[in-house]
């Protein structure tokens, strides 16, 4: 059997958990094995619905009020506890934050290896796996050993796909055996009141600078973008260790991964670890002196010049177009 | 209440632009890279000089790695960092089932003879081969609590409160010490070192071990670049006045 670790949110899978899903099914498919899935946390039952369209013959429930709160070597232990008893083949969860870190704790429990973050797994003894390195610069291509195959799915490695065909998914509720040692460390949800900032994760477009932009002050134009588009500011690693900007607005690897329609890289040269964050927007804008600088050549756009006298000459322009004033023919270019 | 803590650092190239790979497809071409440490690893290194700043006791600075990693622990010492200690390998690729046995057993050799760490710090992941799980392996294995991708900690009378971000806000956890923290970018600002503090460290001394290899399961076929969709860029223009160009393509884009 493959049992699917589902990450949910009061019993609605996570687009990642759909992910994992599908992967669960592909394998289970080619394995010839059935597909169960496990929930762990409140309303998990909840989850049995969009489960019918998963090929999931078995829903996996946790019956222990302790999980309500998220402790991870406790939900390790359910984990590796049901594995114990159930036999899998292979589990495998999301690379999320959560899901990650779960599923080292249900390795380092089980005494087996895990492989991070896959995008391919070709099953067999041993199973040959394809993983993500350097935040998916680089791909890695190696064998998985182990009794039960231990596997996190890379976000967005595949397309989420809900089958036809529905199944009848039976729920199996445990009770698993944990020790008050397994919620040493419990995560306790603070409640921020609402900044009403544009989160950079969740913005349609995104201003990043670079060193390019100069300096701290040099940031009030993209700023001054920002608000005309609604959007928000990022920066690049080396900015934040410039101390520009801070930490919480870097686009990239040790960073946030942005997913955009249109990324604006102001200054920015485009190493691989600022690239890794901003892969998943739909368009990149690059504005650099330098037309031989990494990010020109990954951009849909690129304007080669001077960020201030860039963004000074657009952000004229747009309040121009909003305040309704047609650009007068008289106006001739100045630069 | 003076602490000891222990820096867990993996020796990285320091990629630029664009990965090359070696002919065999089994690393990265190295001959025109430095080598640096993870961004999160920095910031362990640094917030471990901050707390023995704050806290008195003393830090000390691992890595498991080739005899060339020996600069990865200057860096460190040069910070700050009073000890180090390299697991030395031959160069070949130790998995995290292997990476996380010799540290334990390193941690346990120093218990042994008289020196426990009341905390031990990794980043949450290595820049290169990002496993996300040593440092889970080794607070398994030592029987200790693990918090994972921490941008705050607070140290107050043997106990540790963390804090930690998601996607909706920030959630906290409090542990007692001794305990495993792996830490992310942006818990600090890394310092700079300064001249002394590297001339001071050039002539500090290393503790050596040389752990034995296992087989722990994930064993690397080959490497590989991930396939780059054809692309084109089209160029807006060469000089700043570029403004009715660009909220062309703002319109297109239905962002204006």
């Amino acid at each position: 059997m493959v049992l699917a670790v589902i990450e949910h949110v009061d019993g609605a899978p996570t687009m990642l958990s759909l992910e994992v899903l599908t992967m669960a099914a592909r394998l289970a498919r080619n394995m010839g094995v059935p597909l169960d899935a496990v929930a762990i946390g409140p309303k998990g039952a909840a989850a049995r619905g969009i489960l019918t369209s998963y090929q999931v013959g078995k829903l996996h429930l946790a019956d222990d009020r302790r999980l309500a709160e998220y402790a991870p070597a406790a939900w390790a232990h359910t984990i590796a506890e049901l594995a114990d008893r159930v036999n899998p083949k292979v589990v495998i969860g999301t690379a999320s934050d959560r899901g990650g870190e779960v599923m080292a704790h249900v390795a380092a429990r089980m005494t087996l290896p895990l492989a991070a973050n896959c995008t391919e797994i070709v099953p067999g003894d041993p199973f040959i796996v394809t993983r993500q390195r350097w935040g998916g610069s680089l791909l890695e291509e190696a064998h998985l050993k182990g009794a039960v195959k231990l596997l996190t799915l890379a976000p967005h490695a595949l397309t989420a796909e809900a089958s036809p065909n529905r199944t009848e998914v039976a729920t199996q509720t445990f009770a698993p055996v944990l020790d008050d040692k397994d919620f040493r460390v419990r995560l306790i949800p603070q409640v921020e009141a609402d900044s009403g900032k544009i989160s950079l994760a969740q913005a349609r477009v995104v201003i990043g600078g670079g060193r390019g932009v100069g300096s701290t002050e040099g940031f009030a134009t993209l700023e001054e973008l920002a608000d005309l588009l609604g959007g928000a500011v990022g920066c690049s690693r080396v900015v934040t260790s410039l101390g520009w900007r801070p930490h919480s607005d870097q686009v990239g690897q040790t960073g946030t991964r942005i997913a955009p329609e249109l990324y604006i890289a102001c200054g920015i040269s485009g190493a691989i670890q600022h690239m890794v964050g901003c892969r998943a927007a739909k368009h990149i804008l690059a504005i650099n002196t330098d037309p031989a600088a990494p990010i020109v050549a990954q951009a849909d756009y690129a304007v080669i010049g001077d960020v201030q006298k860039v963004l000074s000459a657009v952000n004229a322009e747009i309040r121009r177009a909003k305040s309704g004033h047609k650009r007068m023919a008289t106006e001739a270019p100045t630069a | 209440m003076p602490m000891n803590v222990l820096v867990c650092v993996k020796r990285v190239p320091a990629t630029a632009g664009q990965i090359t790979l070696t002919p065999d497809a089994q690393e990265i071409d190295t001959r025109y890279l430095g080598f640096t440490i993870s961004p999160h690893e920095e910031c362990a290194v640094e917030e471990a000089v901050r707390m023995i700043e704050t806290h008195g006791g003393s830090s000390t600075v691992l890595t498991l790695g080739p005899e060339a990693a020996v600069d990865q622990l200057r860096d460190a010492m040069a910070l700050g960092i009073e000890r180090a200690i390299l697991l030395e390998t031959d160069g070949r690729d130790w998995d995290p089932v292997a990476t996380a046995a010799a540290i334990v057993e390193a941690i346990e050799a120093g218990r042994a003879a008289g020196r426990s760490y009341d905390l031990v710090m990794f980043g949450n992941e290595s820049a290169d081969s990002a496993g996300y799980q040593v440092g889970v392996r080794v607070a398994g294995a030592l029987d200790l609590p693990c918090v994972t991708g921490i941008k705050a900690i607070e140290i107050d009378q043997g106990r540790a409160t963390v804090r930690r971000q998601t996607e909706s806000g920030w959630e906290t956890a409090e542990v007692s010490l001794p305990a495993v923290l792996t830490v992310k970018e942006g818990l600090n600002l890394p310092r700079y070192p300064s001249l002394p503090g590297r001339l001071k460290a050039k002539k500090k001394e290393i503790e050596r071990i040389t752990p034995q290899w296992q087989d722990g399961g994930l064993e690397k076929i080959r490497l590989k670049l991930p396939e780059q969709a054809e692309h084109k860029v089209e160029i807006l223009g060469k000089s700043g006045d570029v403004g009715a160009e660009l909220v062309e393509v703002f319109q297109r884009l239905r962002l204006l």
